[in-house]
């Protein structure tokens, strides 16, 4: 059956996912990109791949709109003026996600939520019913309507009135949509709003912890003024984004080498430049030829801007890579093993770092390290630099060996740990555990409560009831269920080890 | 790993210590490590951990138990090595004396050092048991150095040693978890082989030195005359917080059978959510304002 026909019969998909589908199908019936046949063959091998992001690139794949500029001017391809109160601040935010692209269709930040509903809220400007009101519906139709996990919204710092709101709503709804961070830094953030953050983590699986103060200096030291964390867990200038992310799957490399030198000495310098020529391609197409700087309006009137999109740089699977070199002493309980992964993640970081794509600005063209969760299909491939799950060291033995490899991914690298129900009674253990991940070095870190209804897959959420429905063969509103599904299934991801 | 022996009470410069866990959601506010003490002075028919109460007299019986060739003898004295141990608690059902082969004799520094690396995702220490009284000297030692590693310390206790004739561990301590078991003095004396008279004294005096943090009951029904005790431990807890302006919490937690001897595993009643919520419906009418069922 042709795979188009195939998708428009599929009775587990929704109208608007077989939409995406389709277009993903048309997109891919043309393959206007320059590849070579060494590139190719690593691509058609798996050990490079892009993430389902489509043979020709006509929008960048990760894009973060300037949102503060938008609620002071609004728009005048949307004819929007600038909002006068919460009804106005939400109604217009709801309206550009609508326009904001992605290579789902649904956009993957949805702006800090918190800083850009505050002036409506704060000082009387609603009352609390009011305020509570307007953002219970705001969360309600981004979850309705924005049928993707990896849409992201960030809190903090600091605590506003409007965090506060979005935290009580998020936890009374038990909703997937959207992914939350909490940029923490322990003296911008009070104690009792990162614990109100921990306890809402308990019940419904987010706000994930970003370490701001990691990530601020970092993205201040690259020229950018502020970040976003979007999608799963990816660091990225604000008012920019990511033309494109592929990934190195570093365990299926591993096939390809002979010794532990041979890895790290041939192979590794080779399929890293492969994978940057391959990435420079993919951002040519897009800057020069596909026309989206030049035609978008979000560019037009400043809500993102060309010289503030880097690219993403995408690994995956060192623990199986490490292994496979180390005669049975395992990563992330064995020293040796670790210090190799480590000297892997070096290379790899020191050869990104000295090429320069020709056709970007940001950061002088370096591409930004990525720790890449996996996709649905990876099968015995651990996301990122992770330990595999069902090999997990004690929780702060976990994080204590993890850490090292947190300074090298400014754009996104994450741990997720699943903590007994009863952590709940104490939501401020769960905040120590971040402040002391933290200090360690840990950019950013995820917690869920076992038994939880919503449970962060790799680095988006799913909820469990939604899986169940997708193995009776009924279709789920969110695209990233299915994902969920076959991850629980080929990753064993609900099989993490339970922290009491 | 040295072998187990020597002075257990007054000063002391090691102890006998069951466990030690770096991490803990439920032994305080935060997230603290807990030291567990081997040996306890009651023999509570609900307790969750009964190898903690016997010091191992070296019998052997739970060497031929072990799989994994983590427990041998040598000149008499059984020997545990931990790299070997897969924790899978084989050892511990073959022990008739409701002990364990694992407990380590430690030195204060000994446990601090074991803990430095995770110092940093801590609020404190908390020291359980078993029973920390029993070892009373090195327990103060212990607080006192534990405190001046920046690691606060709360004891969980079952009140069985008088606190106010050891006003130095009073003062060094963050703060006590007291287990109030039964009110009624034979009621405790049946479920505890032991007297609560001090156990009451010592709920009435931490509360008004405001040291008590914790007050808990295990709730089993038929055990013991639950409202009374649920009210009179409340009202002791008001009573202290009106003399020392700070109070404590009341902890009401459900039998679990997990760990229980079989010999007392049948006989307990689990208590239903309606008596839970009952329960902590009396203690909140008395004034308390912090009541956990958990």
């Amino acid at each position: 059956m042709h795979p188009a026909l195939a998708v428009i019969k599929d009775g587990t998909q929704t109208y608007q996912q077989k939409v995406v589908s389709l277009a993903h199908i048309g997109e891919d019936s043309i393959s206007p990109l320059k590849i070579v046949p060494d590139v190719q063959g690593l691509l058609d091998s798996g050990v490079i791949c892009n993430l389902h992001e489509g043979n020709a690139p006509y929008r960048p794949r990760y894009v973060v709109p300037d949102y503060e500029l938008f609620m002071e001017k609004g728009s005048e391809f949307l004819g929007l003026e600038a909002p006068k109160d919460i009804w106005e601040a939400t109604n217009s935010l709801l309206i550009l996600y609508r326009h904001v692209p992605s290579i789902t269709t649904f956009p993957v930040y949805i702006g800090d939520l918190d800083k850009l509903l505050e002036p409506f809220v704060a000082d009387g400007k609603a009352s609390y019913q009011e305020a509570l009101k307007a953002i219970s519906l705001f969360l309600l139709q981004i979850d309705r309507t924005i049928n993707d996990s990896f849409c992201h919204a960030d809190l903090g710092p600091e605590a506003t009135t409007a965090g506060r709101l979005i935290l009580e709503a998020s936890r009374e709804q038990n909703n997937a949509v959207p992914n939350i961070s909490l940029k923490y830094d322990p003296d911008l953030t009070p104690d009792d709003f990162a614990i109100l953050a921990a306890a809402t983590a308990l019940d419904v699986a987010k706000p994930s912890f970003a370490n701001d103060r990691i990530y601020r200096p970092e993205f201040k030291a690259m020229g950018f003024d502020d970040y976003a964390i979007a999608s799963c867990y990816n660091g990225l200038p604000k008012g920019g984004g990511s033309c494109t992310l592929v990934r190195l799957n570093l365990a299926k490399a591993a096939e390809l080498a002979k010794s532990r030198k041979d890895f790290l000495d041939r192979l590794v310098p080779e399929i890293v430049a492969a994978q940057l020529a391959y990435m420079d391609e993919r951002v040519r197409f897009l800057v020069n030829e596909s026309g989206f700087f030049e035609s978008s309006f979000l560019v037009k009137e400043g809500l993102i801007k060309k010289e503030r999109f880097s690219a993403m740089f995408g690994l995956v699977g060192l623990a199986e890579a490490v292994n496979a070199f180390s005669d049975g002493l395992r990563f992330g309980h064995d020293s040796g093993a670790d210090a190799f992964g480590l000297a892997i993640i070096e290379k790899i970081s020191e050869l990104v770092a000295a090429h320069k794509c020709l056709w970007l600005k940001a950061n002088h063209g370096r591409y930004l390290l990525h720790a890449q969760v996996g996709i649905d299909s990876d099968k015995g491939v651990s996301p990122g630099c992770r330990i595999p799950i069902g090999d997990e060291p004690e929780l702060l033995d976990h994080i204590i060996r993890s850490a090292p490899f947190h300074k090298y991914f400014a754009s996104g690298i994450g741990d997720v740990f699943a903590f007994e129900p009863t952590a709940r009674n104490n939501p401020a253990h769960l905040l120590d555990v971040v402040k002391g991940a933290m200090k360690q070095g840990l950019r950013y870190m995820s917690a869920y409560s076992s038994d939880s209804d919503v449970v962060r897959i790799t680095g988006y959420l799913v909820k469990r009831s939604e899986i169940e429905r997708l193995r009776k063969g009924e279709a789920s509103l969110q695209d990233t269920s299915l994902l969920g599904k076959n991850a629980v299934d080929g990753l064993g991801v609900l099989n993490r080890r339970v922290r009491s | 790993m040295q072998p187990l022996g020597g002075a257990l009470s007054g000063a002391a410069t090691s102890g006998i210590i069951a466990k030690i866990l770096k991490t803990s959601a439920v032994d305080g506010p935060g997230n603290r490590a807990v030291v567990f003490f081997q040996g306890c002075n009651f023999n509570c028919s609900y307790c969750h951990n009964p190898e903690t109460i016997n010091y191992c007299d070296h019998c052997g019986l739970c060497v031929p138990a072990c799989q994994y060739g983590a427990l041998g003898m040598d000149e008499g004295l059984v020997l545990w090595n931990p790299a070997h141990c897969a924790d899978c608690g084989a050892c511990l059902l073959a022990c008739p004396k409701s002990s364990s082969p694992k407990s380590r004799r430690m030195s204060a520094e000994e446990i601090l050092n074991e803990l430095s690396p995770y110092k940093a995702f801590l609020s404190g220490l908390s020291i359980s048991g078993g029973e920390a009284c029993v070892q009373m000297g090195f327990l103060a030692e212990l607080v006192k150095k534990a405190a001046s590693h920046g690691l606060p310390c709360l004891v969980d206790s079952n009140g069985s040693a008088d606190f106010s004739a050891y006003p130095e561990l009073v003062a060094a301590a963050d703060g006590f978890m007291l287990d109030i078991k039964a009110w009624n003095k034979a009621e405790h004396f049946a479920l505890a082989e032991a007297s609560n008279r001090v156990v009451i004294k010592n709920l009435h005096y931490l509360a008004a030195a405001g040291k008590l943090y914790e007050a808990r009951t295990v709730i089993s029904p038929g055990l013991f005359n639950i409202e009374e005790t649920v009210t009179q431990s409340s009202r002791a807890i008001l009573a202290g917080a009106k003399a020392s302006g700070k109070m404590a919490r009341y902890k009401l937690l459900r039998y679990r059978p997990n760990g229980v001897r079989p010999a007392f595993k049948n006989k307990l009643l689990l208590p239903d959510p309606e008596l839970m919520e009952r329960l902590a419906a009396l203690a909140r009418a008395e004034g308390l304002k912090e009541v956990i069922i958990t």
